[in-house]
């Protein structure tokens, strides 16, 4: 069943390619918003008969390359079902967003199925070199979304810098997993089996090794600080589409290779450097709300605050490896927040970058001084940005909300400097979104000189479906979570056990 | 004494084969020479179906006093010699049809590759030394081929360092011989841990003097991007791929069987120079406008990822796997590109690639598959060898040496981009019709190699256990 929906999208991506290219542009739309429509359908069938019980669900193990230790495991449990039905959701919204699309639509719709099935199977995945393969598959992907379809030349740059920062960190990644591998007895690559068999434990500074190695390479994907700067110049000359998956499914591999990989499968060091990735964290929370304080244009002040974002999960990862001063109950709520964080951030910004793509469209820029009083032109695009970036600050009654708050409490009693440093980090976001806003959207009405001619039109029904049911989604988590949290709290609590053993 | 001929059919259907050819080519007329290329790769094919047998039916043996031995090794270096054949066959088709010498370029084509088979499967310093001969000899004569300035500078090149390395190789296994008294792996295994030191070592860097020549390995790598850029793309396909598995395996061989006890540090030593080339390499090839010496050398950092194999050869019992794997996918990832590369003759310099996607987007999804292969991106099968090599040598306990490869590797990434980013370029600020004459292709059969081995590369990636689990057999003494 999971290998279904994996694999749905690359097969229809396949049948695609073999079709006639005078198909019209229209068609190879419907059928990918078609196949991005059956695969949500098929998550949530799965979601309905999930079991929170212990250990993955819907397991499937086929021996692959077993002389070399790899094999094809996939299952989901409770930390990767919310991200595997998050990743459906967002590409059925960049497929809807995507009607309008007229550039080389053909090569376009396979690409992006191509980087659905990778995403939906890296989080599927139970294998390391599975993990990986799909690791870096997301980054040959993305690297032609930028490249292809971003904003002219730079983006070609933009796409070699963030090839090459993340291509980087995989390697770091792969070389940590081999020194996994070869610690286990008998070798393996097999998640489930090294999470049981816990080989590095009492290491010391091999294991140490290894966990820098996985730390880094997570680090660069997620992006922390200091390994971000790939991120603001791939988010600003990606497409919108590219960025929104970008933003909300591709930074997730980094965190969810935190809970996956190096959490349960390295407790002992995890624990010795908690402090080390706790300090990490705040200072991302800080340093990227501070940054994005002071950017001038829109689309790299989201990027930041994605920086932001990613901070409170590192920060929450951090402090359930930290034993002292607190229970497993706050450990617990800890990452619990973390995940919950992790899809609400792909929600919210996911909409958020769409958004930015509507605004580009309009006038060509993304530039804040270029706007002013557009709430007077685009009333409906100027309604449904304000709510995004109130999510987005993390307002009471969206998902926001709820997820840095169980962060903030699980963290506090443990780590409390900081929490308490990582909480200005919300005051500085909320103060950034609203002056954002206040410059694009109040005050005198005024256009760039970039925009076209024909005025500027409000958001249309393919842009704001897409944008509206993300967020609505995010709504409906603040106000009833239990739904969520109910298959991530199991989870939670069995991942701390893990750590604390 | 077993004289078992039999067991080397491989090679002696590329030699026959060779002879046949050279004869029967003197009485073709020019337009029909195409029988010899029939015939070379009948001889390649019968030497594959020879091979499978042997493997199928546990053939296992060695022949002639021991010089020669059918293994597991020899196996997989036979399988991945003859396929290599067969696709350097392919991909030469258009560049020598009705050329005046057509047969004497197949023929050479054919020596050489036995001269490489002898390599694989020598298992004593004078047979050993005999495959040097044999397929370095042809090789400098094929560099040399299209009897221009560039190709025969390169031609001189390539046989000067060989000569000279050849010589050392010789004095190196004289001095073997005279520490060991015996010229014959076993022999000298025995013999070599209670040797003098010193003429242990000396002798032991010379053989693999030769054997660095081979495989163009740093500091003996200076020919690899003459003869590339000078000479036909199929030859510089030859050179740059067949030697390199004759020469590894060989290395590989002699230091597993032979020195496997002993004082001599030559992990270290082989170490030291996997280390250096990788690095040189890439180094080099950072900065190159034209296509073959990018690749040319692309490959000498790929011979130093392949050396740390050998370096740990007696220190990992992942190593002889994580080596022949290696050189399976390098060699038909390898040969991928420059089939590509022989597809398109007008394109000599990277920017000539520009709007490839658009023009022959096949050719460039070939392209996208071997130079990510090359760089090691999943799911190809040089991502699998590097997985396996790269474990094997943390595993023999050069930590420092894996790191290095990696980031060699993200190095490797800038170069192989750089070729990649025109492909998709939209706007070419050339003339429109300037990427049309450079896009002009050669013909079917280049183009169809090139599918084949950009497919082959994909499907070691994804069913590499089949050849893994055949290379994991002990070698025989």
């Amino acid at each position: 069943m999971l290998s279904v929906v994996t694999f749905l999208p690359l097969l229809v991506c396949a049948v695609l390619l073999l079709l006639p290219r005078t198909l019209p542009d229209r068609a190879y739309l419907w059928i990918w918003t078609g196949t991005a429509a059956a695969d949500l359908a098929l998550v949530v069938a799965l979601w309905a008969g999930f079991d929170t019980g212990e250990g993955p669900r819907y397991e499937e193990r086929v021996r692959w390359i077993p002389s070399a230790g790899v094999g094809y495991h996939v299952g989901v449990d409770g930390l990767s079902l919310p991200l595997v039905a998050l990743t459906c959701l967002l590409f059925l919204a960049v497929a809807v967003f995507s009607l309008r699309e007229r550039r080389r639509v053909r090569a376009y719709v396979c690409l992006f199925l191509f980087l659905q099935t990778v995403c939906v199977g890296l989080f599927v995945a139970l294998d390391l070199i599975l993990f990986f393969v799909y690791f870096d598959l997301s980054i040959v992907a993305m690297f032609f979304v930028i490249a292809g379809w971003g904003h002219g030349e730079r983006a070609r740059a933009a796409a070699l810098k963030f090839f090459l920062y993340t291509f980087t960190g995989s390697l770091a990644l792969l070389l940590g997993f081999i020194g996994l591998y070869l610690a286990a007895d008998p070798h393996t690559f097999d998640i489930v089996d090294l999470t049981r068999a816990n080989p590095l434990a009492g290491r010391g500074t091999y294991a140490g090794l290894v966990l820098l190695a996985i730390g880094v390479g997570l680090a660069v994907k997620t992006p922390t600080v200091p390994f971000h700067t790939w991120l603001p110049p791939a988010h600003t000359d990606a497409p919108a589409t590219g960025s929104a998956i970008l933003a909300g499914v591709l930074l997730k591999m980094g965190t969810y290779g935190f809970v996956r990989i190096a959490m349960p499968l390295l407790p002992g060091s995890w624990r010795h450097y908690a402090l080390v990735i706790v300090v990490v964290g705040a200072v991302s929370v800080v340093y990227g709300a501070l940054v994005a304080l002071a950017q001038t244009d829109f689309k790299r002040m989201i990027a930041y605050t994605s920086v932001n974002h990613m901070g409170y999960v590192v920060l929450a990862v951090g402090a359930a490896g930290t034993l002292a001063g607190t229970d497993a109950q706050a450990r617990s709520l800890a990452v619990t927040g973390a995940v919950t964080q992790m899809v609400s951030h792909g929600l919210i910004t996911g909409a958020l970058f769409l958004l930015t793509g509507v605004l580009y469209d309009r006038g060509r820029t993304y530039a804040m001084d270029a706007y002013s009083g557009l709430a007077a032109h685009t009333p409906r695009f100027a309604a449904v940005t304000a709510v995004a970036a109130f999510a987005a600050l993390g307002i009471p009654g969206f998902s926001g909300f709820i997820a840095e708050f169980q962060i903030l409490t699980g963290s506090l009693a443990s780590q409390t400097i900081a929490t308490a440093v990582a909480l200005t980090g919300i005051v500085i976001t909320a103060a950034l979104f609203l002056t954002a806003l206040r410059r694009v959207f109040l005050g005198t009405p005024r256009l760039p000189d970039t925009m076209p001619a024909g005025g500027v039109a409000d958001l249309r029904g393919t842009e704001a479906w897409p944008t509206v049911i993300l967020l609505a989604v995010a709504l409906v988590i603040g106000v009833a979570p239990r739904w969520l949290l109910d298959v991530i709290e199991p989870a939670g609590r069995a991942l701390t056990g893990l750590v604390a053993r | 004494m077993n004289q078992n001929l039999t067991a080397l059919i491989p090679e002696l259907a590329l030699l026959g084969a060779a002879v046949i050819g050279l004869v029967t080519g003197s009485w073709l007329p020019r337009r029909r020479q195409w029988i010899v290329a029939a015939l070379a790769a009948t001889a390649c094919t019968a030497g594959l179906t020879a091979t499978a047998v042997t493997m199928a039916t546990g053939g296992e043996q060695t022949v002639f006093s021991a010089s020669f031995a059918v293994d597991t090794a020899t196996g997989i270096g036979r399988l991945i010699v003859l396929a290599a054949l067969l696709l350097v066959i392919g991909m030469s088709v258009e560049t020598v049809r009705n050329h005046r010498r057509e047969t004497e370029y197949w023929v050479l084509l054919l020596m050489s590759g036995g001269g490489t088979l002898a390599m694989v499967g020598a298992n004593d310093l004078l047979m050993l030394f005999a495959g040097y001969l044999l397929a370095g000899l042809p090789a400098y004569a094929l560099a040399a081929f299209a009897k221009d300035a560039r190709g025969t500078e390169a031609a001189l090149k390539y046989y000067l360092l060989g000569a000279l390395l050849g010589t050392t190789m010789l004095a190196g296994t004289a001095l073997l011989y005279g520490a060991g008294h015996a010229t014959d792996y076993a022999g000298l295994s025995k013999a070599l841990p209670d040797a003098p030191y010193g003429p242990v070592a000396v002798g032991l860097v010379g053989v693999l003097a030769g054997l660095f020549f081979k495989i163009g390995a740093v500091p003996a790598h200076f020919w690899v991007p003459d003869v590339s850029d000078g000479a036909l793309a199929p030859v510089a396909a030859y050179v740059t791929t067949l030697p390199k598995i004759g020469g590894l395996i060989a290395a590989y061989r002699l230091l597993h069987q032979a020195l496997a006890g002993g004082d001599v540090n030559w992990p270290l030593l082989l170490a030291i120079v996997a280390a250096v080339t990788m690095t040189l390499g890439n180094l080099a090839a950072f900065f190159q406008t034209s296509v073959k010496r990018l690749l040319a050398y692309s490959t000498v950092s790929q011979v130093g990822y392949l050396l740390m194999a050998p370096a740990v050869a007696t220190r990992s019992e992942l190593a002889q796997k994580s080596l022949l794997f290696y050189l399976a996918a390098y060699t038909v990832t390898n040969l991928g590109a420059f089939a590509v590369v022989t597809e398109l003759p007008r394109a000599r310099a990277l920017t000539d690639y520009r709007g490839l996607a658009r023009s022959h987007p096949g050719l460039a999804a070939v392209l996208v598959v071997c130079l990510l292969g090359l760089v090691g991106t999943p799911p190809t099968g040089v991502f699998l060898g590097k997985l396996e090599i790269f474990s094997a040598t943390v595993d023999g306990g050069f930590t420092w040496l894996a790191a290095l490869a990696v980031a060699n590797t993200v190095a490797s990434l800038f170069y192989y981009l750089r070729w990649l980013g025109p492909l998709f370029a939209t706007t070419g600020a050339a003339p429109a019709a300037a990427p049309a004459a450079a896009h002009a292709v050669l013909g079917r059969s280049a183009a169809v190699t090139a599918y084949a081995a950009a497919a082959l590369s994909l499907a070691l990636g994804i069913a590499g256990q089949a050849v893994l689990t055949l290379a994991d057999e002990p070698l025989l003494p």
